[in-house]
């Protein structure tokens, strides 16, 4: 089976090593396309990789109006094509991950492609090759899933929208899929004032690091 | 008047200023001219990695994927790491100091007011008015010819290393116990045991590689047990976490084997066979129940029990500890009594069955083993013993009466330079300005020298102090070995020569000792060459390294000491038949609970302890250049419990001011439920007023001297934004007098 990406949240230290070695590979020029983020600093020290989930109907793709990001035929989505990229940002917007970053420096949508000019040559991706722990793993379903104790899941429902992803989130519940709807209730430990509480470490970390989040 | 030039122009000249690209900017399609494999230069996994050398200059890294202990992975400081070696703000020509301000000099006019100073010093106070302090990030063979440099060249019997800051205590209790300092097994037995024990390690941010090898246990269904004061990503992703009070480790432990012993989950024929001294130690545990360790602890009673039942009834364990049982006035102790743990269970000696502190510094083990100690001489010697010195005189090829005797610890040293005994010192490697406790006193002791020397690539805090600076090199310029935390001695392959006038540290000291007229013993052409003879001087030593060659290293990757012969490949796991000591046993030891040294009263109501995180490496210097792990956390800050805040008012954000009894500091609060309510934590990797240590406590162990920075007593008190210290401009200096508060103007 092809090799694919693996997220294991509950592995990640939040040392974001990810991020900075996303900037290394050389079509990036210093650009990184991953983002850590904590979840709720006051409550725990848990912190959450993303990366693009390489959906198999890419809604970036779809609502884009220049046909400017391409799927390849092994299902990575690209970055945008840099003659064809409006910088409309509506793949920014309608990311249901929110992977896609506009640059405006290059005036071009960025966002992870797997590192295709790595893998294309048979070596992984850098943040999956540095990752410490396992929380971003690539390699075959084969050889990831059965050495975990975490469940892979590829389906996420946003509300109405239900997308199937070529990347696996591992989690340690029985879900099919996993579902984030806006009205209802999240199951879990949620703060009703984190929007006001949100800890200042994020808001610093997300200030001052204008390079590699562009 | 302070020795420091105004520390505006400073930092306009030497930085440290925020670098974020590549030699040459961020681009696509560079030609890489050649891939060199070597080692990180930080912490004491010593990952594998390459680095990408493209018209001379090292423009990236590639994951070296074959190298067994990381096979690619690599921390955020790991992947930056060669950013240093274009760094603008390297250090590429000697300095002196000249009414206050720092002038470019050659080599020849930096060299020659160096020995002509220290010739006057030694010539009118005695050889031992000269200090040298250095580290454990250098390689070893640097290590083995600062030792060799201080007592030979030198003639002083001041030498130290920054080495006592680290696992000096591990060192300590490991040669009590075991008869041997190092690791018991390599870290591939980790995935092998049923339960790990990890007491005061934050793994997940400072030894992030490690984490492949714990979660790999956990894979196996593995389990964790935590001790921690904070709950730290390591132990929120831990099993069972124990969140004792800084300090309390021995209750906590005498507890945890009171409950073995009563519950039989001690194993008896090991302690027959294979130790000594069992019958004190378990009077004594049995003294301290799980409720009496609960009490001192504040560790739940049901924990405690938890805790030994899943650890004694474990087929396979291990204990791993670091700094945060290490750090005490008591730290021996400390690691003692989880050794006896280890010895009571029996679990030890075959693979997943063990012991080992996780060493910190990238040469941690490899630079406390040859030398550069006050008490030591290569192989892990001792300088007391009359057999050993009359060894290691013979192969530096001297009387074994011109060999000075032992010296005194580095806090000690650094209070010799303060009242004066000492007049010079020359460091390497060292930023003591962050990594001692109580910098308020470590500025009194490089203000009170009178010559001062410092080897290094980077402007460093202390550096600021100097009369002269040296410009050395950093890790991807030379080569030489290192020697892991699992006791894995590996190499480090030069990659570019040093840029401008900068030299090989080696090769600096070596110029030192011939120009002080001891050149005979220091002809030294390359690192292999003090390689051979350092082989030689560690032969019959405790740690010995004879058998290691370089061919021998790149061939297994990496040979873990003891290597006696050039047959031998070396001895990953230790203690299968035998311990250390002369009759093959192990010795427990009987530990009362004394707890820090400073506890907390109605002045000083909460417990203050420092650490690390994980964009930083120890002081700094190195990584706190770089723009990316600056970036993602730009300042230290203090972690409160909300129940604390609340009772001072103080808000998530908030500057707040952190006082002990030795000085303060303005922390902006982060407030976190991930900490106990009586502790409060600031991470110690920057300095002047951002440092935690001024606030710390330099009380030494009695065994190891290592300094208590894991617990003192401090308080927390609100500030209006009136008395917020002004950062930078407006301030000569650093000593504290010197500093214009805003509420002065």
């Amino acid at each position: 089976m092809k090799e694919t990406m693996f997220i294991d949240p509950q592995r990640c230290i939040g040392c974001r090593s990810c991020v900075a070695a996303c900037r290394e590979c050389s079509t990036h020029k210093g650009y990184s396309m991953i983002f850590v983020d904590y979840i709720d600093r006051t409550e725990t020290t848990a912190t959450m990789p993303t990366v693009c989930m390489h959906c198999n109907e890419p809604t970036c793709a779809q609502v884009c109006p220049a046909d400017a990001i391409k799927q390849t035929d092994d299902g990575i989505v690209l970055s945008a094509l840099k003659p064809r990229c409006l910088d409309c940002r509506n793949c920014v917007n309608a990311c249901p991950f929110g992977v896609p970053k506009y640059n405006s420096a290059m005036h071009l949508q960025m966002k992870c492609d797997m590192c295709y000019d790595r893998t294309s040559e048979g070596l992984k991706p850098m943040c999956a090759s540095v990752c410490p722990t396992g929380a971003l793993s690539f390699g075959t379903y084969e050889q990831i899933v059965p050495l975990r104790r975490t469940k892979p899941v590829n389906a996420h429902v946003f509300g109405n929208q239900r997308v199937e992803t070529r990347v696996y989130l591992m989690v340690p519940s029985e879900a099919d899929e996993i579902t984030v709807d806006g009205c209802g209730v999240f199951e879990g430990r949620v703060n009703p004032d984190a929007a006001e509480n949100e800890s200042w470490i994020d808001t610093q970390v997300e200030m001052s690091d204008k390079s590699n989040e562009f | 008047m302070s020795k420091v030039e105004h520390l505006d122009n400073i930092i306009e000249r030497f930085g440290p200023h925020l670098h974020d690209a590549p030699w040459g900017g961020w681009q696509g399609d560079r030609k890489i001219d050649r891939v060199v494999n070597t080692h990180c230069p930080y912490c004491g996994m010593q990952c594998g990695m390459k680095l990408l050398v493209s018209e001379e200059h090292v423009v990236g890294l590639e994951p070296r994927y074959d190298f067994p202990v990381n096979e690619g992975r690599l921390c955020p400081k790991g992947v930056t790491a060669y950013l240093q070696t274009h760094h603008p703000d390297r250090l590429l020509h000697p300095l002196i100091k000249r009414n206050g301000t720092f002038e470019r000099a050659s080599w020849d006019e930096a060299m020659e007011l160096v020995v002509s100073k220290f010739k006057g010093f030694q010539e009118k106070h005695g050889k031992d008015s000269i200090c040298v302090y250095s580290g454990s990030s250098l390689t070893t063979e640097k290590t083995y010819l600062v030792g060799k440099f201080a007592r030979l060249g030198l003639g002083t019997r001041y030498v130290d290393y920054n080495g006592r800051l680290c696992m000096a205590s591990a060192g300590a209790a490991n040669k009590k116990a075991f008869g041997i300092d190092r690791v018991a097994n390599p870290w591939s037995d980790i995935p092998l045991a049923d339960v790990l024990i990890i007491a005061g390690a934050n793994c997940a941010e400072t030894f992030p590689i490690i984490n492949g090898f714990l979660w790999k246990q956990r894979d196996n269904g593995g389990v964790w047990i935590v001790i921690d004061p904070r709950e730290t990503p390591t132990a929120r992703q831990g099993d069972l976490h124990l969140q004792l009070k800084p300090g309390t480790d021995v209750a906590l432990t005498s507890g945890i084997l009171h409950v073995l012993i009563n519950e039989g989950l001690i194993d008896q024929g090991f302690i027959d066979s294979r130790t000594n001294d069992w019958e004190a130690t378990r009077e004594t545990a049995l003294k301290y129940s799980p409720a009496m360790a609960s009490e001192i602890s504040g560790v739940p009673t049901e924990k405690i029990v938890q805790a030994a039942q899943i650890y004694g009834r474990a087929k396979t364990s291990m204990v791993m500890h670091a700094r945060g049982i290490e750090h005490h006035s008591n730290g021996t102790e400390n690691v003692l009594s989880y050794i006896n743990l280890v010895l009571a269970t029996g679990s030890i000696g075959s693979p997943g069955r063990g012991y080992g502190t996780i060493t910190g510094q990238g040469n941690g083990q490899g630079g406390r083993e040859h030398g550069q100690k006050a008490d030591q001489l290569p192989g892990y010697r001792s300088i007391l013993d009359p057999e050993h010195r009359k060894y290691i005189a013979g192969v530096w090829g001297i009387d074994e009466s011109e060999l000075p005797g032992a010296g005194i610890s580095a806090v000690e040293a650094f209070e010799k330079m303060r009242v004066g005994e000492i007049k010079g010192l020359i460091s390497i490697c060292s930023n003591m300005m962050v990594s001692l406790p109580d910098t308020n006193r470590v500025r009194q002791s490089l203000e009170n020298l009178e010559f001062n020397v410092n080897i290094d690539f980077f402007m460093s805090e202390s550096s600021r102090y100097a009369d002269v600076i040296l410009p050395g090199t950093t890790w991807s310029e030379d080569e030489g070995t290192t020697t892991s935390g699992e006791g894995r001695v590996i190499k480090i392959n030069k990659a570019v020569d040093p840029p401008g006038e900068a030299r090989r540290d080696w090769e600096i000291l070596q110029e030192i000792a011939e120009r002080m007229g001891r050149g005979k013993y220091f002809g030294f052409k390359n690192p292999r060459e003090i390689w051979d003879e350092l082989r030689v001087a560690s032969k019959g030593g405790s740690a010995d390294y004879y058998g290691i060659t370089y061919e021998k290293i790149d061939a297994q990757d990496g040979v873990f000491w003891p290597c006696p012969t050039e047959e031998s490949t070396g001895t990953p796991r230790l203690f299968e038949e035998r311990f250390a000591h002369p009759d093959g046993r192990a010795k427990f030891h009987p530990i009362e609970y004394k707890g820090a040294e400073e506890k907390p009263d109605e002045e000083y109501p909460l417990i203050f302890t420092s650490g690390r995180i994980v964009h930083q490496y120890l002081s700094g210097n190195q990584t706190r250049r770089i723009k990316f792990l600056v970036d993602q956390c730009p300042e230290p800050y203090v972690e409160i419990h909300p129940e604390t805040a609340r009772k001072y008012k103080i808000n998530d954000g908030e500057r707040v001011k952190v006082v002990s009894r030795r000085g303060e500091g303005v922390f902006p609060a982060l407030v976190v439920k991930t900490i106990r309510p009586d502790t409060i934590f600031i991470p110690y990797h920057w300095g002047e007023q951002l440092a935690a240590n001024q606030l710390t406590n330099p009380a030494l162990d009695p065994t190891s001297r290592i300094p208590e920075f894991k617990a003192c007593a401090a308080r927390i008190e609100k500030i209006h934004s009136r008395e917020l210290p002004i950062l930078g401009k407006g301030r000569r200096g650093t000593s504290q007098s010197e500093v214009v508060r805003g509420y002065q103007l």
